[in-house]
């Protein structure tokens, strides 16, 4: 589908629950009214084209696709770039602009549900994005590449984990079943935006090395990302297989926060054997399935770095 | 293929290409909120509402299936909502085994997943109007007077005008790409995955900077015509009585259909 | 910063000139120097060419006439010199339409495009419509009004590029290459078109055609300076000289 390098993430109307619709907005908004006043404050008047055009540029660099395997193909879904060339809260403005337009003149997901659309894919990946270039700004470029890849990876599954979790909180699905169902197709699409990102950023920081440099939004944004970043990645790796595993424990938690009520609860048994390849049935294995995941996309990152390091054009 | 089969919009000069786009952007959002509202099997509903859409796709003159015919981009999605099918609730109507797992589809889990279904694809008729009847600028401006703050509204409106331009230049990358890695078949066409993610992010990065360059030649466009830091526009809309009478009608169909909804 | 809203009116300095540049120097911050002192005058209804092979500094030149990039030397509109403290009513002044019209059209519609330059000098309403009506019917494009820029073929967003300056009523019209991308109908328009305007203006154009056509006096810029400036007649009948710049006799 064109507009669609991740169908699975732009939710439709309908697949929420007003109520969790209604919460996903006031987060957004929350951040967003953040993001404008921040970005007010501190971005000179360069900054609304500049923002403007690289929304359109998201947008159209969202078309590009390469071949990955059997048939598959990668794409960029552009969080993590847009956080790392334009700062934290710029990127946030220009994603958010780029699902608004996707959903207004494409339909591609919801109206009720764009704040949980913007939250997925517009502010949870930058957040992520951002904490952990943040974190390895003063280094060399392999580190930076490398990073960049785990970061642009993990964004991708924090945002399919926020989206099963919104799914699954408007009782239209089963925690054991869309949360490993969601974290499994995203890891792939993960891979190819982290592959992707990767050599995008290698090619600006080749060519135009000023972008990204002491003076630019990307590199003056505060130290707290990094914090933030890492708490929401964290939440990923160790949410994810307890959610997929012990769903009861979650339900709970739901119940008791008055999310979804009991009458919908212990849904979660009615499939004993269901499983997904990779991500198993106990806590440790999928624990240990998330630690070799991140290993896996940690080396391809280290080795997308080196490789686009010794083929330097 | 060119970036102008982006157009959603579809000239007219029907009743509903002229009401006001503020109140065509609100009545859009209250009929979704609307229909994501009606319980689970309101089929009398979810019927009346599908009737409505037709006759208001007649009426705007893009003809009777126009919105049905482009809605079943949000199916893939209710893949995502095939679990419920299987819920305990309710009396088994079918019970499948494949492999290793006995799956049961219950009533309600039916009831459920279709509902869902139907919500969601009605919704996106409901949007599919408002784009085909109304210039997207119009919306643009309207979400601008119905408060969405100014910084945003703005940037939507650039990411507007230059989507075209920055997707023909992608068109245009990806036929050079093409054309390049059949000419060198045999050599590096069939690299590996690692070649082509690098291909596809210079792509990305090259059209980064491009988009980066022209950001600053507008920003000088701009500066030449006396801008400030301040972007002004004017105000191209004004209510008129059909408006407050769409807006009228619409309510009372609301509630009617959320009276139907829950009989 | 205070806008003007009535334009302070251009009469020609004690010389009789409109514009006039004394030794501009300029480089880019990556170090390239693109301007290496530049001098010329416009008197006023001057309708002037500027040629040169690429990269010979015309745009670069056509971006200091208002304040866009500030170099060394001095630039005065009818005697007034430019700072940063009188860009608006500079800008307001010297109409500067771009090379390229896609940077040039930035709004969503024509109409929001030929409103964007009174509307942000800080006219009211009513006379910003009246501007935006007089612009499009200046370039015969009155019907456009409601079009979206996206959907304008070259030839009319060149034109259309013209009007959101014009709407500005500028004393003096800067254009960067009008007639490039035009096929042979829409460049005749626009010839009409520029001939008819009665407004001084300094052109760019690798278009010589165009050049003999319609202007009297030509400028020829190579490599960041002036190397010739006067009657295009003669200019282009030396070949030699065109040659040694990498221009042709049309
Ligand atoms: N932003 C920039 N940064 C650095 N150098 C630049 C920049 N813009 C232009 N230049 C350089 O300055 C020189 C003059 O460029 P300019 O665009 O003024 O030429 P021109 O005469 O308009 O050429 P053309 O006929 O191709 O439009 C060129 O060598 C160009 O490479
Ligand atoms: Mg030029």
């Amino acid at each position: 589908m064109l507009f669609s390098p991740a169908p699975p993430m732009h939710i439709p109307d309908g697949f929420l629950s007003l109520y969790v619709s209604a919460i996903c907005w006031l987060v957004t908004i929350l951040v967003l009214s953040l993001a404008i006043s921040k970005t007010n404050q501190s971005l000179g008047e360069r900054q609304v084209p500049l923002m403007g055009v690289m929304a359109a540029f998201i947008f159209a660099a969202q078309m590009i696709n390469f071949p990955v395997l059997g048939g598959t193909s990668g794409h960029l879904l552009g969080g993590a770039l847009a956080a790392i060339t334009l700062g934290p809260w710029a990127g946030m403005i220009v994603m958010t602009a780029v699902i608004a337009v996707q959903a207004l003149l494409f339909q591609d997901g919801g109206l009720t549900v764009m704040g949980a659309n913007i939250l997925n894919m517009g502010l949870i990946p930058v957040i992520v994005g951002y904490g952990f270039y943040r974190a390895v700004l003063n280094r060399n470029r392999i580190a930076k590449l490398a990073v960049t890849g785990v970061a642009a990876w993990l964004s991708v599954m924090a945002g399919a984990l926020f989206t099963a979790l919104q799914i699954w909180l408007s009782g239209h699905a089963q925690l054991d079943v869309i949360v490993p169902a969601m974290l499994f197709v995203h890891i792939f699409i993960g891979i190819g935006e982290a592959m992707i990102t990767v050599a995008a950023l290698s090619f600006i920081m080749r060519t135009r090395p000023d972008l990204l440099g002491e003076e630019s939004e990307s590199a003056k944004a505060g130290g707290g990302w990094v914090l933030i970043g890492l708490a929401i990645a964290l939440v990923v790796i160790l949410l994810s297989p307890f959610a997929s595993s012990d769903p009861d424990g979650l339900e709970r938690v739901a119940i008791n926060l008055g999310f979804i009520n009991t009458s919908n609860a212990a849904v979660y048994n009615i499939l004993p054997d269901y499983s997904i390849p990779l991500l198993g049935q106990t806590s440790s294995s999928t624990i240990a399935a998330g630690v070799i995941g991140v290993m896996v996309v940690v080396g391809l990152a280290y080795a997308a770095g080196r490789f686009l390091q010794k083929k330097k054009v | 293929m060119h970036s102008d089969a982006f157009d959603r919009y579809h000239h007219g000069h029907s009743l509903i290409h002229h009401i006001d786009p503020r109140v065509k952007v609100i009545l859009t959002l209250a009929l979704i909120v609307s229909n994501v509202m009606l319980p689970d099997g309101a089929w009398p509903a979810f019927t009346l509402m599908w009737l409505v859409l037709l006759i208001l796709n007649r009426v705007s003159g893009l003809g009777f299936w126009f919105t049905f015919a482009r809605s079943f981009i949000a199916l893939p999605f209710a893949l995502a909502a095939i679990t419920v099918l299987f819920s305990p609730q309710g009396n088994s109507v079918l019970s499948i085994k494949i492999l290793m797992w006995n799956l049961m589809i219950s009533d309600y889990g039916l009831i459920h997943f279709a509902s869902i279904v139907v919500r969601s694809w009605l919704s996106v008729q409901i949007a599919i109007l408002l784009v085909a009847t109304t210039q997207f600028p119009d919306i643009v401006h309207a979400f601008k007077h119905l408060h969405v703050p100014a910084i945003l509204t703005t940037i939507i409106a650039f990411l507007y005008r230059y989507l075209f331009v920055l997707v023909d230049e992608v068109l245009r990358l990806l036929r050079a790409r093409e054309a390049r890695s059949a000419a060198a078949s045999g050599s590096r066409s069939a690299g590996g995955v690692l070649w082509h993610a690098k291909v596809a992010g210079n792509m990305a990065g090259q059209l980064f900077l491009r988009s980066y360059e022209r950001s600053d030649r507008i920003y000088n466009a701009m500066l030449a015509r006396g801008y400030q830091g301040q972007m002004h526009t004017l105000n191209p809309h004004h209510y008129h009585l059909s408006d407050w009478l769409t807006l009228g009608a619409s309510s009372i169909l609301i509630i009617i259909l959320q009276w139907i909804g829950r009989l | 910063m205070p806008i003007s809203s009535s334009p302070i009116p251009v009469l020609p300095d004690s010389n009789g000139s409109v514009l006039s540049v004394k030794d501009l120097l300029f480089d880019y911050p990556d170090g390239h120097v693109a301007l290496r002192g530049v001098s010329f005058t416009l008197k006023a209804n001057d309708k002037v060419a500027l040629v040169g092979p690429n990269g010979a500094g015309k745009s670069t030149l056509m971006l200091h006439l208002n304040g866009i990039l500030q170099g060394k030397g001095l630039i005065e509109i009818s005697g007034v010199r430019l700072t940063r403290n009188n860009l608006p009513a500079i800008r307001s002044m010297v109409g500067l339409v771009f090379q390229n019209p896609d940077d040039q059209l930035f709004s969503p519609t024509v109409f929001e495009d030929v409103a964007f330059g009174p509307l942000h000098m800080g006219l009211p309403e009513a006379e910003v419509r009246a501007r935006v009506d007089a612009a499009l019917e200046a370039v015969n494009m009155s019907a456009y009004r409601e079009r979206l820029s996206h959907h304008l073929s070259v030839g009319e967003k060149k034109r259309i590029a013209i009007a959101t300056v014009l709407s500005m009523k500028p004393q003096i019209l800067i254009l960067d290459e009008p007639s490039a991308g035009l096929d042979p109908r829409a460049r005749r328009l626009l010839i009409n078109l520029l001939r008819d305007l009665p407004i001084s203006m300094l052109v760019s154009t690798h278009d010589m055609a165009l050049v003999k056509e319609l202007f009297t006096r030509t400028i020829v810029m190579d490599d960041g300076k002036i190397v010739a400036d006067g009657i295009t007649a003669k200019i282009m009948n030396d070949e030699k000289f065109l040659h040694e710049h990498g221009l042709e006799k049309p």
